[in-house]
């Protein structure tokens, strides 16, 4: 008995991992180095660009996977990055003591509570989007970009009504205002709470799509649709729940990207949308990992760019998705069936 | 004559006929019937907005390809004639000069950004083109030496064409034909000729492909016609065409900077416009951008008043207020994506 899972084990060869996108953001981080020359400059610039890199993730990975399992492209996603943060003001106009309070405890809530409610409210216009403005144009792209900048433009106005058309104000709370100091280098506090949010997403999801039923039916899905159907999932479900997270996540990466700014303006989003669509690009449409590490690598280009020749910096987003397309034209981690 | 100054393309519709006839009308006689700098304003930029909506029709109506860098190609040409009449000083040979650069150079960005990524599916164009322009607009405002930055450049025209030029002693119909009157009937009449050469385009042999492209990608290649081919040149002279608008643009305004010509919002006014009025068919860019614009100089008062009047009521004056105008046309938009494909033109045709 016990000899039958050690052949199997043997039987099944083990899963070949492509490292070398990954490799990628550590080499150019140490390629980086010489260049600015100092060790303090070079931290807080890599500190800058990997919490850059973790927000555009947050904001970007919802698109990706809506893409790669329904091949639906969402050109109003970033109104949805846009709602997520103006959800901000919902909870911190009420309660400016706590984002001002001294204490840490006070200050996390308010940040877990803006999450909260973001996330709900995007979701929710997620699934209301979905229904409305995508549902009707499954499978034709043309329409699909169509009627995505449609419901754009329309949510963005109606921001303006809501909220109105002044830019807001948002600072952080309290904690995590100001900078530590790491040897010479000074962080701002906030970034590292960037990395940190960024990862526990990146992990949870992840662990999601890796290690839960619901996962697998994703992945599968995204792999090769149809075969999952046939099995008797209903992919269209499946795809209204990714949907709707994806949304949600775009809420999370708003609030990020507010306290990030920290003034609010309607068109918030869609300015992100284009560094988000280059993201994509590069990790391959639909692949999870492949934005993760699309995201940290932009980020950080941008940054060393922007420090070491701020005339270069404009180009090099397209520079580095030029590159990449080069060496891979199907991005970072190439979808199998696109 | 008639057939042949629209290549057998007529209009097909009393009612688009007769609307088309009364656009032509009003912006042939626009100087002479509302004299004043508002209204012409209004007329002149409808006559090259005509001309860059329906040179995005011919990319995304007739060949079924989506660009967001079309505000590009409309921007190098509104720089390429500013910075040169900029720099150059006010003759014709730095218009001529900085058109012909101008189209140079959006012809070969074209080319490249086509052979590039047409290859690819319509969602990753859109994608990358959306990633170059907005690449473009940070180059332009960050240029300033060049471009003057955020301000933009304002310079003079030819002597021909200033406001204080006059060609006669004494006055048409009332109104004195002065400079500007000149550079009205040369964006007028340059805007009506290139239209009628992209109905020309879109009714050749060569339009008959890109519909057939548009139609079914995979078909067209297999007849034999090299889709790659057919639609680079498509994009090519699209672009070539904006930059046109774009020259007549800066001609008008004797300005250029990056919010009227580069900004994304354009990019959204353009799209709007082709939907709206009807996609596939030239008379859809002509009718779309007349009624886009007019909503957007217009619409903007009515609906001030309509929000005056609800004063008091719940949310509704703020729907209605003039800033919100695009919020309606959005709406719109939609519908017509879903209800009416072929916009308003295909809408008056079926009756």
């Amino acid at each position: 008995m016990t000899a039958i899972p050690a052949t199997k084990a043997a039987v099944l060869p083990k899963l070949q991992r492509d490292w070398l996108p990954v490799l990628l953001v550590p080499i150019v981080a140490i390629v980086a180095f010489p260049l600015i020359g100092n060790f303090s400059g070079w931290l807080t610039l890599t500190v800058a660009g990997l919490a850059m890199g973790m927000m555009i993730f947050i904001m970007a990975s919802g698109l990706t996977l809506v893409f790669g399992l329904m091949d639906v492209l969402n050109f109003g996603h970033g109104v949805f990055i846009s709602i997520g943060a103006f959800a901000v003001t919902l909870v911190v106009v009420p309660l400016a003591t706590m984002v001002q309070a001294d204490s840490v405890l006070a200050n996390v809530a308010v940040l877990l509570l803006c999450a909260v409610v973001a996330m709900t409210l995007t979701g929710a216009l997620g699934w209301a989007f979905e229904r409305a403005i995508v549902r009707p144009v499954y499978g034709q792209h043309l329409k699909q970009i169509l009627v995505t900048m449609g419901g754009m433009i329309v949510a963005e106005q109606l921001i303006h009504v809501i909220w109105g058309a002044d830019p807001i104000s948002v600072p952080p709370p309290e904690a995590f205002r100001g900078s530590v100091l790491i040897g010479d280098a000074a962080i701002e506090r906030y970034r590292i709470l960037a990395v940190a949010v960024g990862l526990a997403v990146f992990v949870a999801m992840l662990l999601v799509l890796n290690r839960t039923k619901i996962g697998l039916l994703i992945r599968a899905g995204v792999e090769n649709g149809e075969m999952v159907e046939a099995l008797g999932y209903r992919i269209r479900q499946l795809f209204v729940g990714v949907f709707v997270a994806g949304s949600a996540l775009a809420g999370l990466g708003g609030v990020m990207w507010a306290f990030y700014r920290q003034t609010l303006t309607p068109g918030m989003g869609m300015e992100v949308m284009v560094l988000i669509f280059i993201v994509i690009i590069i990790g391959g449409l639909g692949s999870v990992g492949g934005c993760f590490l699309g995201s940290l690598l932009v980020a950080l280009v941008a940054n060393y760019t922007g420090f070491l020749a701020p005339k270069v910096a404009l180009g090099s987003n397209i520079l580095l998705m030029v590159l990449i397309l080069m060496w891979r034209p199907q991005g970072l981690y190439p979808v199998a069936k696109r | 004559m008639l057939t042949s100054l629209l290549s057998g393309d007529f209009p097909r519709s009393r009612a688009l006929t007769a609307i088309l006839l009364a656009i032509f009308a009003l912006l042939a006689l626009a100087p002479f019937l509302f004299p004043g700098t508002q209204p012409l304003n209004v007329a002149a930029k409808i006559c090259y907005f005509i001309v860059l909506v329906a040179s995005y029709d011919l990319l995304l109506g007739y060949t079924g390809i989506v660009s967001f860098a079309h505000t590009m190609f409309f921007g190098i040409g509104g720089y390429g004639v500013g910075l040169a009449l900029y720099s150059w000083g006010a003759d014709w040979g730095a218009v001529a000069a900085g058109v012909v650069i101008a189209l140079v150079l959006s012809i070969v960005l074209s080319l490249v950004i086509g052979l590039v990524s047409l290859r690819v599916r319509t969602i990753f164009f859109a994608m990358i083109t959306l990633a170059v322009a907005s690449a473009f607009l940070i180059l332009a405002s960050q240029l300033s030496n060049l471009t003057g930055g955020e301000d933009g450049r304002s310079f003079s025209v030819p002597a021909l064409l200033r406001p204080s030029f006059r060609l006669f002693e004494g006055q048409v119909f009332g109104v004195a034909v002065t400079g500007r009157i000149i550079v009205y009937y040369l964006v007028f009449l340059v805007s009506l000729a290139l239209f009628l050469t992209m109905i020309r385009i879109v009714n050749s042999p060569f339009g008959r492909v890109l519909q057939a492209i548009r139609e079914n990608t995979f078909r067209a290649e297999a007849i034999g016609y090299r889709t790659v081919v057919y639609r680079t040149i498509a994009n090519c002279l699209g672009a070539g065409m904006a930059t046109m608008a774009g020259a007549l643009m800066a001609l008008w305004l004797r300005y250029i900077g990056p919010e009227t010509s580069l900004s994304f919002s354009i990019m959204i006014d353009i799209l709007l416009m082709v939907v709206i009025g009807g996609m596939g068919t030239m008379y859809g860019a002509a009718i779309g951008a007349t009624i886009f614009i007019l909503a957007q100089n217009y619409l903007q008062s009515l609906m001030g008043l309509a929000s005056k009047s609800l004063e008091g009521l719940p949310l509704l004056p703020k729907l209605l207020h003039p800033d919100r105008w695009l919020l309606w046309l959005g709406v719109l938009f939609i519908l017509s994506v879903y209800f009416f494909p072929t916009g308003i033109v295909g809408r008056l045709r079926r009756n």
